[in-house]
């Protein structure tokens, strides 16, 4: 999906390689502990509010549990929990967003919900070597923002290791 | 790939299938013309649509191939074994190209001119004089072969003919075509075909003078059937499905607004029934005839007794018996693998089979048929059964248990080990079975789609397997429970019964060695906690809680569960089945029951084995559904040890406790007393209901005819209202005694102190200060079906009267008799333990001689010993003789009990032991012969003293 977008960017703009820079795409942002990550925009199906999750017990510690979307089950995934990181605050309404993975979907449960940014591929860079290990395996690369990092969460490696 | 292609791949197999199953059948009468016209008439579509649609190699198989049939159907050749075996060899080619087709939808490579040449020799009747066939063939061939110049619908040599042969045989194929179905099929065909052969031309000649007679064979029903796409079906399927769940959600919001009605009732109850049907109607789409699993299996018995020379007769009952077409796949090749076992396996050789008296051809009988919500499916051989020593040494070998272990479990549990991984116990490898892969994976399958599969097998009188699976998959009734404040659905197919079970009184739970059990009835449940093996109980400690709890939802996770395993609470237990095995599941509550479609967990969650899938719910939750199967083998081997060792000791039950008591009211005064073990279930029935036949009131009843009587004549029966029923139920046999009213239930000691002369009555006695007719359920029983008792396993019952007639006077003195009673059958054990203790004597019932030789070892002692004959691991005969070699016991008198009384079965019950040998169910005879005997020992014991 994510090489899609890209593919789909590319094709529009091919003639002209010289703006191959300039070419952008566009991602919604996520906050998780105080950190900014982006999920591109076509992989993104849904956005949720608070849901009723249904527990499932002996399931892998990352999966919140299953939850009922227009009549299709969607797993949720806690991300805080994906990321090693601390379960948070849990008194604040939970938002989150729903991604296709393998025909499957899944809701990834996070800690704030940003804007849609459009971002040039010029400010794209891979992902540091020194970031955590976690955190290098489920995402594809960075964008520098104003003041800020963005993480470009890569969907399929941050769902696909997950087992128990 | 051409649609035209896709579509003539679907049918050709579906007419392959069919092929295997004709001409096989074609062997065994090789004069019936309308089955040669069928088999000879698939051939030929399938040649001329490969003809139409450019592919030139099957349809050179094909021809070669429908030439030989059309000899065959001409009567110029017989049908011997060996051609049949090359037309399969033609038909096995054909499968073949029409596989790689469909893999790679073009013809394969290859050169089939071996086989055609095979072909061709037998059609020109070459085959025998050149030799080119094999031996056998060449002999018995030789004689036709002369023949065929002169007879036969061929003048002139073959050669010279061949077109004229084919004129023939498309004139006879348009005899025989029906016409509106395969119309389509089979007139492009011939029309496009640009071959130089005058086809086209006499074609048209052909159906025209034939057309009355395509008329009249042609099925009308034909044009009725339509071909729809599989993923069409499946598709409307999910549809249908999604729309259950809606139904089922805006009737829950109906109902949670109260019973007053809306607007919205009575289009929601139309809505209601309207989506009921529709369910229904798309659930019959999938439906098939189990028959279409099975079309292969009478070529593989046919090629296996071919292969290794045995003689088996293949008997399949009940090929329409529908199920899901999804379940239907999935059975396929367990059903293959099972059939081709008991073939190979399970069939001895001829020799062997004369040598022990059983007719030289082996039978396999296939049934399937409905029962309940499921079906069952049984493979029955009458072969040499599983050899147990093999199975022992192949256990020990294989290190699953020791000598000792198995030298404690009945046969019945040894045989299960067929079902794990690795083990074959034949001798040799075959190219058929032998390789140690087999039985589990069948079971792994079956349990897959929710099925369980059970064996029992005697040896040297062969093997059943029985099959249980449920009709569909898409949509099943579930139980809903909670356990820990978290709901799951339990499939209803598995669920036995529930019972409430409270921490204090007599339904409680009791714990051996921390493992908890539940006494139901007259067995000792082993139990598993929903919450501990979903290791869900909330710990006190936060940081183990962050792996099993999420935040998932924000406001829940943190509360934690109101459960304290010392606090008094009560519970409920699921009665679960698997397979052979019960075993109970603690849950917390229980909901009513839900019909749920069944959706697969996410690949993720896939490796967890205690759920079988997910579902949503009426109230639109997401709830996950209990795999019985996992659970079991999660609970601990429970598939391998149906008793705790611990828990036998549990199992003695003696006069000495009090026995449970239902009390009720019927006709007259006096409250009537049977022992609660003895009752199945109870029941309200409504006159409405009931039916007569023969004079003998009858109720429908799970499914079945259950006989009902009236206690006495004074129990009033109308035709309308209701009256409790006690059900009694034993060995698939019930019936229901009329009362009318259920009083209580009471645990008191039996103490009849005046017998009675009543038929029905054993006599009073004193429960809870009054006085109480206890009931003597065999006389209903028996008055209801004089078979009751005989139709336990035994066939030749005959009244043996051991003693003569002649009632005595019932011991009651001070020191009561000891006696041991061993018999399998707990009805049985439950209903003789009232007549004991009546008699006066002090009861100790066990349910196997395995158990009363363990009891002898820790020295329990007993004045007599009462046995059942017929047991499973051990029988009665068995039983003696180890007592009587050397045990304690090798003085005690011994009765031996049973319905199988000829003399040679009473000389051998002399023989090994037993002082006495009494028919079932002779309730006068058995204590005459018990105080005869006890008498007669009493005296010898006296004489050897002095």
């Amino acid at each position: 999906m994510e090489t899609l977008s890209d593919v789909m960017d590319t094709s529009t703009s091919a003639v002209i390689k010289a703006e191959d820079k300039e070419k952008s795409r566009d991602l919604l942002t996520i906050v998780i502990a105080g950190q900014r990550f982006g999920i591109p925009i076509l992989q993104v199906q849904d956005v949720l509010g608070e849901q009723k999750v249904t527990k499932i017990p002996l399931a892998p510690p990352e999966v919140a549990g299953a939850l009922n979307l227009r009549g299709r089950i969607v797993t949720a995934i806690n991300v805080r929990c994906r990321l090693g990181l601390e379960r948070g605050d849990v008194t604040r309404a939970n938002m989150s967003v729903v991604v296709e993975h393998d025909n499957e979907l899944y809701s990834l449960i996070i800690d704030e919900i940003g804007d849609v940014m459009r971002l040039k591929n010029k400010d794209f860079k891979p992902t540091p070597g020194t970031l955590d290990p976690v955190w290098r395996e489920i995402s594809s690369g960075v964008y520098r923002l104003d003041g800020e990092i963005l993480v470009v969460l890569d969907v399929p490696r941050f769902l696909g290791t997950i087992h128990n | 790939m051409d649609e035209l292609v896709a579509e003539f791949l679907t049918e050709t197999n579906e007419s392959l299938d069919e092929l295997d199953v004709d001409i096989v059948n074609l062997e065994q009468n090789p004069n019936d013309a309308d089955l040669l016209g069928k088999i000879f008439r698939l051939v030929h579509t399938i040649k001329g649509t490969c003809g139409f649609l450019a592919l030139p190699r099957l349809e050179k198989v094909a021809h070669h191939g429908e030439n030989v049939l059309g000899r065959f159907r001409d009567g110029d050749l017989e049908v011997i074994p060996e051609y049949v075996t090359l037309i399969f060899e033609c038909i096995d080619r054909i499968k073949y190209i029409v596989g790689e087709i469909e893999a790679n939808g073009t013809e394969p490579e290859g050169n089939d001119s071996e086989l055609i040449e095979k072909l061709d020799a037998v059609y020109e009747g070459r085959d025998a004089s050149q030799g080119g066939g094999d031996a056998a063939a060449a002999q018995e061939e030789a004689p036709v072969a002369a023949e065929t110049p002169a007879g036969g619908g061929y003048p002139g040599g073959p050669t010279g003919n061949v077109s004229q042969a084919e004129l023939d045989a498309l004139e006879a194929a348009f005899n025989d075509t029906p016409g509106p179905m395969d119309a389509p099929e089979e007139e492009p065909e011939v029309e496009a075909a640009p071959e130089p052969e005058p086809e086209p031309v006499q074609e048209s000649g052909v159906e025209k003078t034939d057309t009355t007679p395509t008329a009249k064979k042609g099925p009308s029903l034909a044009s009725q059937s339509l071909r729809v796409n599989v993923d069409v079906l499946e598709n409307l399927m999910t549809m249908v499905s999604e729309l259950v769940l809606t139904r089922n959600q805006l009737m829950q919001i109906q109902r949670a607004n109260g019973s007053g009605g809306t607007d919205f009732t009575a289009p929601l109850q139309s809505l209601n029934l309207v989506v009921s049907d529709l369910q229904e109607g798309v659930m019959k789409t999938r439906m098939q005839p189990i028959g279409n699993a099975w079309a292969k299996l009478p070529r593989i018995i046919r090629d296996l007794s071919l292969e290794l020379n045995k003689k088996i007769e293949l008997e399949m009952i009940g090929q329409d018996t529908e199920l899901d077409r999804q379940v239907l796949e999935l059975i396929k090749d367990p059903l293959t693998h099972m059939v081709r076992n008991s073939g190979d396996h399970g069939i001895e050789s001829p020799a062997d089979r004369a040598a022990k008296g059983k007719s030289e051809t082996g039978k396999i009988i296939l049934e399937a048929f409905h029962e309940g919500g499921h079906i069952i499916i049984r493979i029955k051989d009458d072969g040499k059964g599983l050899p147990m020593d093999l199975i022992k040494k192949k256990i020990i070998a294989n290190g699953l248990a020791n000598a000792d272990e198995l030298s404690d479990m009945p046969d019945q549990q040894i045989q299960q080990f067929i079902f794990k991984a690795g083990f074959s116990t034949a001798e040799k490898v075959t190219s058929v079975s032998g390789r140690g892969v087999g039985m589990d994976v069948v079971r792994t399958n079956i349990e897959k789609i929710g099925g369980s599969i059970e064996l029992n097998s005697r040896e040297g009188f062969g093997s059943t397997f029985t099959i249980k699976i449920p009709l569909t998959l898409a949509i099943v009734s579930a139980l809903i429970v909670e356990s820990a404040g978290e709901k799951f659905a339990i499939p209803q197919l598995s669920v036995k019964e529930l019972v409430m079970a409270s921490n204090q009184g007599e339904s409680k739970i009791e714990m051996i060695k921390g493992a908890p059990v539940y006494r139901l009835r007259d067995n000792l449940l082993p139990l598993v906690s929903l919450d501990q093996i979903l290791k869900m109980e909330v710990p006190d400690i936060g940081a183990s809680d962050s792996n099993e709890q999420s935040h998932a939802d924000g406001e829940d996770q943190d509360i934690p569960v109101i459960k304290n395993t010392t606090i008094p609470r009560n519970s409920y237990i699921v009665v679960t089945n698997v397979g052979n095995f019960d075993f109970g599941i603690i849950v917390d509550r229980v909901f009513d029951t839900e019909e749920i479609v069944v959706k697969p967990v996410a690949k993720m969650l896939r490796d967890i084995d205690l759920f079988s899938g997910n579902t949503i719910l009426g109230d639109g939750s997401v709830i996950m559904i209990l795999d019985p199967n996992g659970i079991a083998r999660q609970a601990g081997e429970l598939d391998t040890a149906p008793q705790d060792v611990q828990a036998d000791s549990q199992k003695i039950s003696s006069s000495h406790e009090k026995t449970s008591l239902l009390l009720f009211a019927a006709g007259d005064a006096a409250p009537k007393a049977v022992p609660l073990s003895l009752v199945a279930r109870l029941e309200h029935v409504n006159f409405a209901d009931v039916e007569h036949s023969s004079g003998k009131m009858m109720v429908q009843y799970r499914g079945q005819l259950m006989p009902l009587i009236p206690f006495n004549a004074s129990v009033q029966v109308g035709t309308e209202g209701q009256k409790p029923v006690l059900v009694f139920a034993d060995r698939g046999q019930s019936m229901g005694l009329i009362v009318d009213e259920i009083i209580d239930i009471k645990e008191e000691f039996i103490d009849v102190q005046l017998s009675g002369d009543d038929l029905g009555l054993f006599g009073s006695a004193i429960i809870d200060d009054k006085a109480t007719d206890v009931v003597n359920i065999a006389h209903f029983l028996s008055s209801i079906n004089k078979d009751w008792f005989k139709n336990h396993g035994d066939d030749n019952y005959e009244k043996h009267d051991a003693n003569g007639g002649g009632r005595q006077a019932h011991q009651n003195g001070a020191m009561k008799r000891r006696v041991l009673l061993v018999d399998d059958s707990s009805f049985f054990r439950n209903m003789l333990t009232p007549v004991l203790s009546i008699a006066g004597y002090d009861v100790t019932t066990l349910d196997s001689p395995i158990e009363a030789l363990k009891l002898c070892e820790s020295g329990a002692s007993f004045d007599i010993i009462v046995s059942d004959i017929e047991m499973p691991e051990m029988d009665g005969f068995e039983f003696a003789q180890k007592v009587r070699k050397d045990t304690s016991w090798v003085d005690t008198p011994m009765v031996a009990l049973s319905s199988h009384a000829t003399p040679r079965d009473i000389d051998r019950g002399m023989e090994v032991g037993f002082n006495q040998y009494v028919a079932k169910f002779d309730r006068d005879t058995l204590l005459n012969a018990m105080s005869n005997t006890l008498s007669d020992c009493a005296k010898l014991n006296g004489a050897t003293q002095h």
